[in-house]
């Protein structure tokens, strides 16, 4: 069984499709900073600090009740919402003064003042410090790996493609979180591990696409490197969508039957791997020849293969 | 061609093997069970064991299985035994010894027990428990400190006569002298009391400047984290918890793990808790008025003490194991006042012996009627008994102990009160009912994106997706083997990393294939795009597969919590699909396809 034709041939680098292509790249990052600037990110109190419970009822939870008994009982800027199941909710707050036993259990006295029984689920207190913490750690993660992957990059290829493939990192990045931002999805600390997951991801997809273009630079000497990389692309199309469509099944499966804690994670990989696809195809090879790349550029690596088949 | 040497397919089937073996006691379910560890660590034998045995027959009940584990002794019954009955009956006879949880074990045969396998851990977002993050107050470890120096000079000033009024200022004590003829007995009186201070004359040059140096801060610090978690480790060794986790974080910060407690005032009871140690002697003849009869802790003999108390724990600045001679110490330094106290005893009673009393406040919960009440109790318990064999003031050291005695009793003379206060700043509680969730969807979201694959890659890729599918399985097993032999915990997002590994992990396999099917569209007999499919596959899989290490091995270092338990079985189903995929998946080729004259391939 084939996905696509044997043999493909589509043009995906001509000038015209690059064009089109940096421009659709373009707007989505735009739109993602715009967004972000302006809307900016529902972040999880993970980030925020805060309190969150998870709150199990007999039946059906009347989400608009629990709100009136919260504010009635002078709990401001708070957020109540199904959670899953209709006998779910999740309630988040600001933190409270007081200490962890008391404000759970003038919360369940609130929450209970109606006659409910309920069961606490989970309940998280995230302290400000510790979620300024947090975020800061995410933001270095992203930045520490993408430049290890340049560098690694750099090593096995050349400094043209480890450009190309940070460019197409980042804009996976940007676009996965800007989708957050502007869908307000709710971004917590499982979003930033999906997020560099999806950088791993596309970088797999970028490398592999880089190894069929050196492989071809050489192969087939004196066609032009635009034509190089149509070429390997168009090669390695069945087994990127291939690879992507796996992928993607088993997110489906998570994010259908993995609950609602590890949804946000399921959706920020879900989108990122279609980005991802999409950028390994367009933004990575596109920059690496808006930097005028070329087969001389990768002599020097494949005159001494044994180094590189020693590499780990 | 396509023949792999038959050690290698040796080697290749005993790591399936290894692989099937550690990953099989994840196959047993759990059982409930009792996990008994003695409360000052000492390693139960099978006496011991057998004891337990019996106790718990002695109830009407009989263990599925008893068996020691590290040093704990663990009682195994079946699904529908009365855990709490069990748990009573043995807290009524060892609880002041020993630490009795009631806890889930896993049901393995014996001959898996004894190779030392044993299932992978779960995290707590899967079996419920409570999460805290502490912060000590280090001004405040500092500032005591500094407290009891400014106590400690004013006490050896007034001594010395030296007329004088001590201020403690931020970080500095001030003392202000009325004559400045007495600054050199001031100084010296600084001194003695400990020479690392830093000391400057005032300008007014009546009046001296005492700093504590960097390093004595420094040392303040580790001190009071370290005993803060050693304080905090005993108390919850108390609480019978079942591998509860208490680990000092950074410079500043202590994890508290329970699993399985999902009530979360047991936390709010171990950080309240107080404990002091008393000095006391003991009263020989036994009748003088006041005097009372005192329970030994573990197997230290009942003595009757006098009501005299000659050194509280909050005198006590420092205590420490060590040796003298060869000979197991502990080392005692007092403050002032409890010096002088403890000069005037010795002094008056040379060769007689002197008792630690080691007394703990409890706050626990009630149920009294429909109501919940707390109530605070105290134990008292004799520690040790020693001879005084000599006068001394502050510093002093209690021998004649075995080296485990002289640790337990260093931990118990600190374990008093905590050396600086602790803030909750992140407590995460998950109930038993979510952390059951959780698995049950993890693991069906494992089952139906791993089906949806297997049946994908069969239909595309005929005999060879069926291949394919093979080391998928095998992956799987390899990833399970793995965390069970790291014991590193499973968690909701690890299992995500599990079902990204199996989207994943298929990408070697149709880069082989792939490759494969383009060598025979060139007109390549199948033996060599076999072999070229392999070869020419492998930098791409491995560049494509090192840069995703790149990147779970960022999240491991950089991250926390719920992204550390991704990164972990993330990276680790990189590397187990890497060998699956390319030297598992090649050896059933080789074996199926090898070395035989074939005229087309099914992939």
């Amino acid at each position: 069984m084939r996905l696509i034709r044997e043999k493909t041939n589509i043009n995906f680098l001509g000038p015209a499709r690059r064009k089109i292509a940096l421009a659709v790249s373009l707007l989505l990052v735009v739109a993602s900073f715009i967004s972000l600037a302006t809307r900016g990110l529902e972040f999880g109190i993970d980030f925020t600090g805060g309190i969150l419970l998870e709150v199990g009822y007999q039946q059906a939870a009347d989400v608009q009740e629990i709100r009136g008994d919260l504010a009635r009982d002078g709990y401001l800027d708070v957020q109540v919402q199904r959670f899953g199941a209709d006998e779910v909710v999740l309630v988040r707050l600001p933190p409270q003064e007081g200490d962890g036993d008391e404000i759970r259990e003038r919360l369940r006295a609130t929450l209970e003042s109606g006659g409910e029984q309920i069961d606490l689920r989970r309940v998280e207190f995230v302290s400000p410090q510790v979620g300024s913490e947090l975020a800061e750690s995410g933001a270095l993660a992203m930045v520490v790996a993408l430049m290890l992957i340049f560098v690694y990059v750099m090593i096995r290829f050349q400094w043209k493609f480890s450009a190309g493939a940070v460019a197409a990192l980042a804009h996976d990045a940007i676009v996965t979180v800007g989708f957050f931002s502007i869908f307000g999805f709710p971004f917590d600390l499982t979003v930033v591990a999906a997020v560099l997951a999806v950088i791993g991801y596309s970088l797999n997809d970028t490398v592999v696409a880089f190894d069929r273009i050196r492989e071809n630079f050489f192969a087939l000497r004196g066609i032009s490197a635009e034509e190089a990389m149509n070429i390997s692309i168009n090669e390695m199309l069945a087994r990127t969508l291939i690879t992507g469509l796996t992928t993607l099944l088993v997110l489906a499966a998570l994010l259908v039957l993995g609950g609602e804690s590890i949804a946000p994670f399921s959706i920020a990989l879900i989108v990122g791997i279609i980005v991802g696809t999409y950028s390994s195809i367009y933004t990575a090879s596109a920059t690496a020849l808006a930097l005028d790349v070329n087969a001389q550029d990768l002599i020097e690596p494949i005159k001494d293969p044994s180094l590189i088949d020693d590499l780990p | 061609m396509n023949k792999y040497p038959g050690w290698l397919n040796a080697v290749v089937l005993v790591i399936l093997l290894a692989g099937c073996l550690l990953a099989l006691p994840n196959m047993y379910g759990s059982v409930p069970a009792v996990q008994i560890a003695d409360n000052n660590g000492a390693a139960f034998d099978d006496v011991r064991l057998q004891e337990y045995v019996e106790v718990v027959e002695g109830i009407g009940v009989t263990p599925e299985a008893a068996y020691l584990q590290d040093g704990r002794a663990v009682l195994r019954f079946e699904e529908d035994v009365d855990l709490a009955a069990v748990g009573e009956g043995l807290k009524d006879r060892y609880g002041r010894v020993a630490s009795i949880a009631q806890t889930l074990a896993p049901k393995l045969p014996d001959w898996v027990r004894e190779l030392g396998l044993s299932p992978m851990s779960l995290g707590l977002d899967l079996r419920g428990g409570v999460y805290v993050l502490l912060e000590v107050d280090m001004d405040q470890a500092v500032l005591s400190r500094l407290q009891t120096y400014e106590q400690d000079f004013s006490d050896r000033l007034r001594s010395a006569r030296v007329r004088h009024r001590v201020e403690l200022d931020d970080r500095l004590i001030r003392i202000r002298l009325t004559s400045s003829n007495d600054i050199e007995a001031a100084r010296d009186a600084v001194q003695t009391a400990d020479p690392d201070l830093l000391i400057v004359d005032g300008v007014d040059g009546k009046s001296l400047v005492v700093r504590m140096s960097e390093a004595q801060i420094k040392a303040r610090r580790d001190f009071a984290i370290d005993q803060n978690v050693t304080t905090l480790r005993s108390r919850v060794n108390q609480l019978g918890v079942a591998e509860p986790l208490v680990q000092r974080q950074g410079e500043d910060r202590i994890v508290l793990q329970l699993p399985g407690v999902d009530d979360p005032n047991k936390i709010s009871e171990i950080i309240t808790a107080t404990a002091t140690i008393e000095f006391r002697m003991v009263d020989l003849s036994g009748d003088e008025p006041g005097s009372r009869r005192y329970q030994g802790r573990g197997d230290e003999p009942s003595v009757i003490l006098k009501r005299r108390v000659v050194a509280s724990g909050d005198q006590i600045i420092d205590a420490s194991a060590g040796f003298n001679e060869g000979k197991p110490i502990v080392s005692i330094k007092l403050d002032g006042a409890g010096g002088e106290s403890m000069l005037e005893t010795t002094m008056n009673n040379l060769k007689k012996p002197m008792a630690t009393v080691f007394i703990e406040s409890h706050r626990e919960q009630i149920r009294v009627g429909d109501e919940l009440q707390y109530r605070e109790y105290k134990t008292e318990e004799v520690v040790s008994t020693a001879t005084i064999q000599g006068v001394f003031k502050n510093n002093f050291q209690i021998s004649g102990l075995s080296p485990g005695e002289a640790g337990d009793l260093a931990l118990l003379l600190r374990a008093g009160a905590l050396a600086a206060p602790v803030y909750m700043i992140d407590e995460r509680t998950i109930g038993p009912s979510l952390g059951q969730d959780n698995i049950d969807r993890g693991f069906n979201a494992i089952k139906i994106g791993f089906l949806a694959v297997i049946v994908f890659m069969a239909i595309y890729y005929r005999a060879f997706g069926m291949i394919a599918n093979l080391a998928l399985l095998s992956n799987l097993v390899f990833i399970t083997a793995l965390l069970s032999l790291l014991q590193a915990s499973l968690t909701l997002p690890g299992i995500a990393g599990i079902v990204l590994t199996v989207g994943m992990a298929v990408d070697a396999n149709v880069l082989i294939f792939e490759r494969i099917r383009e060598e025979i569209a060139a007109g390549q007999s199948p033996q060599i795009a076999i072999h070229t499919g392999y070869e020419k596959a492998l930098s791409s899989i491995v560049d494509a597969n090192i840069t995703t290490l790149i990147a779970a091995i960022v999240l491991f270092a950089v991250g926390t919590g719920p992204i550390k338990g991704f990164a972990v079985t993330l990276a680790l189903g990189i590397i187990t699909s890497m060998f699956t995929a390319i030297v598992g998946t090649r050896t059933v080729v080789n074996l199926a396809f090898g070395g035989r004259k074939l005229s087309s391939l099914p992939v």
